[in-house]
């Protein structure tokens, strides 16, 4: 019998600490204070994931943690590894800049009376969050996942314009096809299996396809539980909630949602293909290359809608989906690197995309809330300090050396090496796909360094809130740092998932 | 064929998942879109409570002493689909509202007006 290990508390602790926040938040009137509450919570959940990270990676071991007094086929339990760890660090890292940073959008955008309901919403979804990511019960993963849908839909709303409300209808209906089609693939996945528990549930599917049973019922589950996912986390042919969505939001919602919010679904689908389905499986159902093909043609796709966008934000929401698509393209090719790669650019797309939203969001109030680029022109002059984490956040997504995207772009190319069939495709699309993200972010860049000297009076720069301004230059920092020192986050990943398998 | 047929509660339950599925999607209606959500989630808790049963066996209460589990039937979709209603009927307040708010602006229930509503108070 191992002795309780204190920092086996931290997974559970850090969930009930962000649903905790959440519960308590209605008692504070004051918006401002429910910020500062909450920002402490993300900060704990912060040093927490950390002090895990550290512990998972130098003991080199994962653990499950039971909740309440039941053992393992029957009780509920959390797994945390150093995968798991290391998303919690992203999810409360990126989560503390990205609030902190648009704090003002907020206070700027939702009315008075309103500011603490949005603290709530945010502490529930950074909560389910931080459950996905540690969850060992796929139930529980449902329950959460329908948490978090309905705290996204509450934070796009939040702003209470009509545009808001349409874009919220369409985020939640379309969610809660991808949730429906999920809560179905899980009940007849508990009915072949007769397990919750994913590494019961994972013995029970080797051996249903070691003797050759229930061959067609797991397709459809494998088939309904993963494009549920998929429309989670708008996946190319499903992405038609982001674009209004993330535009109608405030700022620091889109941030959140696009930068983590589909990451989570992404990580756990990421999970089950480990720990539920195993990677033979998956091969076998040929789920994963729909998966990949998908993945590929929202690559090419999410560009293509992008480049015909004029107005900022839903340029950034359509470069979402083909970031998306370069996930999916490295889970579907089901390779261990591959996998590698797909999990740091989780990590790389979540720093970079909630940058770029924060930047975004402050050159367009800057430009009199006009937001087709046309208007944007000279906003950079206006507000260096946003215009300089715009431009990195471009570059980074470009895949420009030096910054974050350019290594998980990097790990994508050497992983098609090991994928068997799908080499030639891996590298034709990622090379177009770079191409076209060039020819829609450079010349927004461009076009916010284009000095405006039509009305022959002089530009005054804009002031900054503090906080925004050390937020984005945290995150600059921090994508330049993972551009260069990226091997221990490589090397934690991959051992993370050695674990998971 | 057969095996629909012995399976008839599952097979009444992804035909009905099947309807929810596509009123959500298509339906235009508002209101009766998320009714078809509610239909949708609804099928899967048949579906469930389906599954959960034994037939011959009780209820798993605890009833004249007997603590042998063959007398019982699964209690645990019993419980996922307590769980499942919840979650649905969060999420039916939470559109409903939404609706509400929708029809308040707009003065229509119907989603196609809506947007185009929508579209053409952005190009004002």
């Amino acid at each position: 019998m191992e002795h309780v290990n204190w920092i086996h508390n931290i997974p559970f602790f850090s969930i009930f600490l962000a649903m905790f926040c959440g519960i308590i938040t209605p008692l504070i009137k004051n918006g401002r204070t429910a910020h500062k509450v909450h920002a402490l919570m993300v900060l704990i959940v912060a040093i927490m994931s950390v002090i895990l990270l550290v512990n998972v990676t130098t003991t080199g071991e994962s653990f499950t943690f039971m909740m309440g007094h039941f053992p393992a086929p029957w009780g509920n339990e959390l797994r945390a590894g150093p995968l798991e760890a290391m998303m919690a660090v992203i999810f409360s890292v990126v989560m503390l800049l990205t609030t902190t940073g648009g704090q003002e959008f907020i206070f700027h955008d939702v009315v008075p009376e309103k500011q603490s309901f949005y603290f709530i919403m945010l502490n529930a979804l950074f909560g389910s969050m931080l459950a996905l990511a540690y969850t060992n019960d796929i139930f529980t993963a449902y329950v959460f996942i329908e948490i978090l849908t309905i705290a996204s839909c509450a934070l796009i709303m939040a702003k209470g314009t009509a545009q808001s409300m349409v874009g919220t209808t369409h985020y939640l209906v379309i969610s809660l096809l991808g949730s429906g089609t999920i809560l179905l693939g899980i009940s007849i996945l508990y009915s072949i299996t007769g397990h919750l528990l994913f590494p019961q549930m994972k013995e029970a599917i080797v051996e249903l396809v070691a003797t050759g049973q229930y061959t067609f019922p797991l397709l459809v589950v494998t088939g309904f539980v993963f494009i549920g996912l998929a429309i989670k986390s708008a996946l190319f042919p499903f992405h038609s909630m982001l674009p209004g969505a993330y535009q109608a939001a405030v700022p620091t919602s889109s941030g959140v949602l696009s930068g983590l919010v589909l990451k989570s679904y992404i990580f756990l689908a990421i999970k089950l293909i480990y720990s539920v389905f195993s990677v033979d499986v998956m091969l076998q159902l040929k789920i994963i290359d729909i998966l990949f093909v998908f993945g590929l043609a929202g690559m090419v796709m999410g560009s293509v809608y992008a480049m015909r966008e004029t107005r900022m934000k839903r340029m950034l929401a359509y470069s979402s989906v083909a970031q998306i698509g370069y996930i999916y393209m490295g889970i579907g090719m089901a390779t261990r690197i591959a996998m590698v790669a797909a999990c740091f650019h989780i990590l790389a797309h979540a720093v970079t995309k909630s940058m770029l939203f924060l930047c975004c969001g402050q050159m367009v109030e800057d430009s009199g809330g006009k937001e087709q680029i046309y208007y944007l022109r000279g906003a950079g002059r206006r507000n260096p300090l946003a215009g300089i984490g715009f431009t990195v956040g471009a570059l980074s997504m470009v895949g420009v050396p030096l910054f974050v995207g350019f290594i998980s772009k990097l790990y994508f190319a050497t992983a098609s090496v090991y994928a068997p069939g799908k080499m030639a495709a891996v590298l034709i699309v990622l090379g177009i796909s770079m191409i076209l993200n060039a020819m829609y972010f450079l010349p927004s860049v461009i076009a916010i360094w284009t000095p405006v000297k039509a009305e022959g009076e002089e530009q005054a720069s804009v002031s900054v809130s503090p906080a925004f301004g050390v937020c984005i230059i945290l995150f600059v920092l921090i994508n330049i740092a993972l551009g260069i020192y990226y091997r221990p986050f490589i090397e934690i990943i991959e051992r993370g998932i050695i674990l998971l398998q | 064929m057969s095996h629909l047929l012995i399976n008839y509660y599952e097979a009444a339950s992804v035909i009905l998942f099947g309807i929810g599925f596509m009123n959500l999607l298509l339906q235009n209606n508002l209101i009766k879109k998320f009714i078809g959500l509610n239909i949708m989630d609804t099928a899967v808790y048949l579906f469930l409570a389906a599954k959960g049963y034994i037939t011959g066996r009780a209820a798993p209460i605890l009833s004249n002493g007997i603590i042998d589990a063959d007398y019982y039937i699964n209690p645990v979709p019993a419980g996922l689909v307590l769980t499942g209603i919840v979650v649905s009927v969060s999420i039916t307040a939470f559109s409903l509202a939404l609706v509400q708010r929708l029809y308040k602006h707009y003065g229509t229930l119907n989603m196609d007006e809506i947007m185009r509503l929508s579209r053409e108070r952005e190009g004002e």
